[in-house]
């Protein structure tokens, strides 16, 4: 029977609901399922797992492996693979998670497929090219290592008890150099988007910072919000807490306005569950538009003033 | 200050992306461009040159041996060097064939930092780095979109899920940058005729250390699932009213 492990990540004493959602997967293809937990003072985070399928859980606590950084953790991994004999390590997308993943299979030798979206124990899923075609994906490797998408599971109760086990921990010199100076939480003031009926989101085609006022107004004519993607966020052009996708949020309003947003699949996944989505983009390769229920081919800064002002005067 | 920058020539967004349905590779016989998010590493580059007032870059490919016109482009924005990695029998690598070879080429350059872009276009793993990283045995920081480097370490800030990182690792390291991190300069027509002329040059996967095996296959290519009544149009000047038309109608204004 085969042996899955699933690396489960954690933030603040809870497992992201992304590995509990590969867990539940794991779980419903069967075999011996268990889960890994990393970090330092950890262990009452391993009690979590088995409501979702675990039936053991690896924990390695070490003050070592406090800062989430990931190739301590690809030392840990590596070693339970081999005494316990794992067949298949899935993970959730996150950036720590891909950066566990890719330096455990150039450890393992093993290959890694990335962006599943379904995973049968065998093969899997995996929408590639933004998501233009799904590819049917195998394993050459005896171990078969998976990044599933974000946001691609759902995480299912199914009970149980899990047997938590202690997991050695012996770090390589290299994978211990990298040092985390500060963790910054987000911070959680700024504007709420989650609720927002329509949703006007900026990116870096807006061209500089003092743009954004374009998408506000919009947003103010619509009576919605303003988001933004990565690029600009990290650039310091709007704050993080409106920040759509992989490392922001998840919305999924009535009505999704992209300006100048190339539509990155990491930005995709944050907002793919909008229930009508408008692009204007003025490169027609753009991939947004192969999501965007209305795209437009055109210049941002000479469409949205004036749509701005006929939405107004609509509404009245 | 050595620094080799990992840049992959992807097919041209223009020209499409597509797999090809009898390889089941990824079609590379169109036109190649260096992938916009490796042009953010190479201004990052020299950009720490700059600073450090002396040093190299040299940009590290593996790809056709048509993907070296590509790589002018890096020549053209200031990179001293190209180097490729090219070999029948690397066609198709997946991470781990790919890996092995950079980290073969870039174990002989000897670089004190090794600058990945944040994903490659096509691919979009945004995983090679710590493969590499893990090959060569050094420190790794994805994701950076502020980077510094001062007395033998670099600190790299990023964001994750979870809010912002500042991460310190000691050189030799690699280090993945963001798109965010700078606004990559276009290559000056001086650049762009002195690129032809800077060193260039194509290794084979003996050269490199020999390739490695794919620990992946593509099985089979299915189209998506169709997406119902999607609508296009380039704007005519009357965009704005066709955008109001089609709300009003979807009764969202
Ligand atoms: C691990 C990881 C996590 C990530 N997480 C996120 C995330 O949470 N959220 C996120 O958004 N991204 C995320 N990204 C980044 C993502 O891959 C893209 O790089 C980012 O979304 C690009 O932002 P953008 O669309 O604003 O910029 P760009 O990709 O630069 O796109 C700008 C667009 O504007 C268009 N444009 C320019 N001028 C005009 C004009 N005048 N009129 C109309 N259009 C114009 C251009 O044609 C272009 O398509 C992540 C990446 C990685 C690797
Ligand atoms: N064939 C390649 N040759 C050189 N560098 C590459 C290659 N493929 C990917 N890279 C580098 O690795 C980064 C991440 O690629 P990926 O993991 O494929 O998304 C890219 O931004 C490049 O810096």
């Amino acid at each position: 029977m085969a042996k899955t492990l699933v690396f489960l990540e954690h933030h603040d004493g809870a497992i992201q609901k992304g590995a509990l959602g590969v867990l539940s997967k794991a779980a419903q293809i069967g075999g011996e399922v268990a889960g890994v937990v990393i970090g330092s003072g950890v262990g009452s985070v391993a009690e979590q797992a088995g409501k979702y399928g675990a039936a053991t859980v690896h924990v390695a606590d070490d003050e070592r492996l406090a800062a989430p950084l990931p190739q301590p953790r690809v030392d840990v991994i590596a070693k339970l693979v081999r005494d316990e004999g794992y067949d298949n390590v899935l993970f959730a997308q996150s950036v720590l998670a891909s950066d566990v993943a890719a330096g455990l299979a150039a450890r393992l030798d093993a290959g890694l497929n990335w962006g599943l979206v379904d995973f049968d124990g065998e093969k899997g899923k995996a929408p590639q090219l933004q998501d233009t075609v799904i590819v049917e994906v195998g394993w050459a490797s005896p171990v078969r290592l998976g990044i599933f998408r974000a946001g691609a599971l759902d995480a299912t109760e199914t009970g149980g008890a899990v047997e938590v086990k202690d997991a050695a921990v012996e770090l390589e010199d290299f994978s211990t150099q990298a040092e985390m100076l500060e963790q910054a939480h987000a911070e959680q003031q700024g504007p709420s988007i989650e609720d927002a009926d329509v949703i006007v989101a900026g990116g870096r085609g807006l061209g500089e910072p003092e743009k954004f006022a374009l998408a506000e107004e919009l947003a103010k004519a619509l009576g919605g919000a303003v988001a933004a993607t990565r690029a600009v966020v990290d650039a310091g052009w709007y704050p993080y807490s409106a920040q759509v996708g992989q490392t922001g949020k998840t919305v999924s309003p009535k009505l999704y306005i992209a300006l100048g947003i190339s539509g990155a699949i990491q930005h995709k996944v944050g907002m793919q569950g909008s229930n009508v989505i408008v692009a204007i983009n003025k490169d027609p390769n753009a991939p947004i538009f192969e999501f965007s229920d209305l795209g437009v081919v055109g210049d941002l800064h000479e469409i949205v003033p004036k749509l701005s002002e006929l939405v107004r005067a609509r509404r009245g | 200050m050595k620094i080799a920058v990992c840049v992959k020539a992807v097919p041209d967004a223009a020209a499409g992306r597509r797999l090809d349905p009898a390889t089941k590779r990824l079609d590379r016989s169109v036109e190649l461009a260096i992938s916009d998010f490796d042009t953010y590493a190479v201004e990052e580059a020299l950009k720490l040159k700059d600073a450090a007032g002396d040093g190299e870059v040299v940009v590290v490919s593996m790809g056709p041996e048509r993907a070296m016109d590509a790589l002018r482009k890096a020549l053209a924005m200031g990179a001293d060097r190209a180097v490729l990695i090219s070999d029948s029998s690397l066609e198709g690598a997946d991470l781990l064939g790919t890996a092995t070879a950079l980290a073969g080429a870039l174990e002989k350059e000897g670089a004190d930092l090794v600058l990945f872009g944040q994903q490659s276009a096509d691919g979009g793993g945004a995983v090679l780095w710590a493969a590499v990283a893990e090959r060569l045995r050094r420190p790794v920081i994805s994701q950076v979109s502020e980077l510094t480097a001062e007395g033998g370490s670099v600190t790299g800030k990023r964001q994750t899920e979870f809010g912002y990182d500042s991460i310190r690792a000691p050189l030799p390291a690699v280090v993945a940058v963001s798109d965010a991190i700078n606004t990559p300069r276009y290559p000056s027509l001086k650049g762009i005729m002195g690129a032809k002329k800077k060193p260039q040059d194509t290794l084979s996967a003996g050269d490199v250390g020999g390739a490695a095996d794919s620990g992946t296959t593509v099985i089979e290519l299915s189209p998506p699932p169709p997406r119902g009544e999607a609508r296009k149009i380039e704007d005519d000047g009357t965009a704005a009213e066709k955008i109001v038309e089609f709300l009003a109608e979807k009764r969202l204004v």
